[in-house]
């Protein structure tokens, strides 16, 4: 078997959970896995590596500013050196920026947002969604070097008791782009893609100023995103970022919550694949419905709080 | 300055999946088609640019001429010329092989900024743009928020997971286009009017071979049959008991 490469995004030194899954991805097909880590804080992240799945973890360092065009072609520079046979990374905005600069390098086509990755006679067998999930594709790579980005929630990490040799190398400098600056998110929030659960609020909250409800909801569970329906952003009750949907965000998360959502086909394009959804909605003939584990009829105004509160009690005691 | 955004004729996003008879396939007879949604920002973008820094817009697309419905549209917004790369597989390329056709297109235009959709919400890509931009050696910027260009460079906002990055970048560049950049503009009559004698180029499209290879494609799993909980905030106990005993994610 033969090496693939893993662009490991960090924040703070703390490796981020859709990269620790894009390892246990490269790890299930079998072949060594060789991590890449860049900006601040990349040498920290890279000793944790090992019990991921990593055997080699590559830091670049020295490099003041982030540019992803210098950063593509360190990440080309290691895939020739460990002769790999492939170049995986999260599919996060970082991930989603680095790949195809990369791959275009590489002169191999892209494999976006896959759900599947395993390795067959030699080659790579890829499962990926189209139509934001209206189909499934299953596809072989004729590409030199497989390059894919893996979807948040897809993969399981790989929790082992290894550890990675580390290499530190000088970053490229820098390219034609530079991030110069980057405002934190208030309350370090989590993103509607990467959040194991999900609680999104629809046109059926009536107002902007209802939206504590989802938002105490969401912080109740400690783990979970907000996110809305396109109305609701339209409308600009909630932020561009938060729309799930064909023209917004596709979410897998463990748990998704859709409250006062109708259920409309863009909509259930970007959340079907979760593994529960919820529904609470007062007309019992929404379509969301159809498509939800388990449905709750009632007005979100009374039911709202008293899931809040049954979370919280269960969250308090463990 | 020449400006160039590229547009892709995608399924109305009602459009349901259907599986094709040979099994990797999409049936298409039931599609009806539009620009992809963000293409329609990458379109308002290029006609805002060409305001502010003069300059003309093309429009270019690789699929079939029923596409100069669309790129007529884009005209009477506010561009100057349309081009198609006429494929009828165009829905069957790979990232790297529409991204090759166009970057031969955008080069021989002359084009010093180029605007795409942040992805095309048929095969959910997000590649072409970037792809486009290392083919050629320029700069790219993806997910693009807000953008502010001047004569050689610009400033870019883009929302990240960790928070907003403001990108510094140089010209000529490739800009991918998300949602809260702009809001597209209606044409106006007298635009309609002149569309109507603008030029749209139609050109074959070079053949790249894919290096995706479609072995089947199939309708996702349908979900499990769910149920009904209950009505009100009374029903709010069995939800959670559902919750933690059957599907134990609580
Ligand atoms: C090109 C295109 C792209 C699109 N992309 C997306 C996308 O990415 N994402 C997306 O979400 N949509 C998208 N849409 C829009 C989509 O078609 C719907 O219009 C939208 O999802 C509706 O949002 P909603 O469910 O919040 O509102 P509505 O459809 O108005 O539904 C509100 C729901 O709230 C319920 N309700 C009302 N009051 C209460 C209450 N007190 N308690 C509980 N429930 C209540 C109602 O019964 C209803 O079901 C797109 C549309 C187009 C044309
Ligand atoms: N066939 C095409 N013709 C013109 N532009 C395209 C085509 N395919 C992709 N693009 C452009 O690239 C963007 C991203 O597409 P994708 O990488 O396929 O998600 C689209 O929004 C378009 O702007």
């Amino acid at each position: 078997m033969g090496n693939v490469v893993v662009f490991v995004e960090q924040e703070g030194g703390k490796p981020v959970r859709a990269s620790l899954e894009c390892l246990g991805a490269a790890r299930s097909t079998g072949h060594s896995v060789i991590a890449v880590v860049a900006r601040e804080g990349a040498e920290a992240a890279a000793a944790t590596l090992g019990r991921f799945g990593a055997v080699k973890v590559v830091c670049l360092v020295g490099a003041p500013r982030y540019s992803p065009d210098a950063t593509a072609r360190d990440l080309v520079r290691v895939v020739r050196e460990q002769q790999a046979a492939a170049f995986l990374a999260a599919a996060t905005s970082t991930g989603k920026d680095l790949a195809p600069r990369v791959a275009a390098e590489l002169d191999s086509t892209l494999f976006s947002d896959c759900t599947g990755i395993t390795a067959q006679g030699g080659g790579f067998r890829i499962v990926r969604p189209w139509l934001a999930g209206k189909a499934v594709a299953t596809l072989s790579s004729r590409a030199p070097i497989l390059c894919a980005t893996t979807r948040p929630n897809a993969f399981a990490i790989a929790e082992i008791s290894g550890t990675a040799e580390v290499l530190k190398t000088q970053a490229s400098a820098e390219g034609r782009v530079v991030v110069t600056s980057v405002a934190p998110k208030p309350g370090g929030k989590l993103d509607v893609k990467e959040a194991p659960v999900v609680v999104s609020g629809g046109r059926g909250l009536k107002g902007p100023e209802h939206f504590h409800l989802i938002e105490e909801l969401a912080a109740a569970f400690g783990n979970a995103a907000t996110g809305a329906s396109r109305a609701v952003v339209d409308a600009g009750w909630r932020p561009h970022a938060e729309q799930v949907g064909q023209t917004g965000k596709t979410v897998a998360p463990k748990l998704y919550i859709a409250v006062g959502i109708s259920g409309a086909i863009q909509h259930l394009a970007g959340m079907r694949t979760s593994k529960v959804i919820v529904a609470i909605n007062k007309d019992a003939e929404a379509p969301i419905f159809k498509i939800a584990d388990y449905g709750l009829v009632g007005d979100a105004f009374e039911v709202l709080p008293a899931l809040t509160a049954a979370v919280k009690e269960i969250k308090a005691h463990r | 300055m020449k400006i160039a955004a590229c547009i892709k004729r995608v399924p109305t996003t009602e459009a349901q999946a259907k599986i094709g008879a040979d099994g990797k396939s999409l049936d298409s007879s039931g599609f009806q088609y539009m620009a992809s949604f963000y293409d329609e920002i990458a379109v308002e973008e290029a006609i805002k640019t060409k305001e502010k820094l003069g300059g003309d817009v093309t429009v270019v697309t690789l699929g079939l001429q029923d596409a100069s419905k669309e790129l007529r549209e884009f005209i009477a917004r506010g561009a100057d010329a349309g081009a198609i790369l006429v494929d009828a597989s165009w829905h069957a390329r790979d990232a790297r092989s529409t991204a090759k056709v166009l970057a031969k297109k955008i080069a021989a235009l002359g084009a010093e900024v180029v605007f795409v959709g942040r992805v095309a919400t048929d095969r959910d890509n997000a590649a072409v743009g970037p792809m486009i931009a290392t083919i050629l050696g320029w700069a790219c910027v993806t997910e693009v928020a807000a953008l502010e260009l001047v004569a050689g460079k610009g400033v870019a906002k883009r929302e990240t997971e960790h928070g907003v990055e403001t990108v510094e970048f140089s010209l000529p560049a490739v800009i991918t286009c998300n949602k809260g950049l702009n809001e597209p503009r209606r044409p106006n009559l007298r635009g309609i009017m002149a569309a109507k004698t603008k030029p749209i180029a139609e050109e074959p499209a070079e053949l790249v071979e894919n290096q995706a290879v479609v072995e089947k494609v199939e309708l996702p799993p349908a979900r499990k049959a769910g149920r009904i909980v209950g009505e009100g905030a009374a029903a709010v106990p069995a939800l959670i008991k559902a919750l933690r005993e059957e599907a134990q994610v609580l």
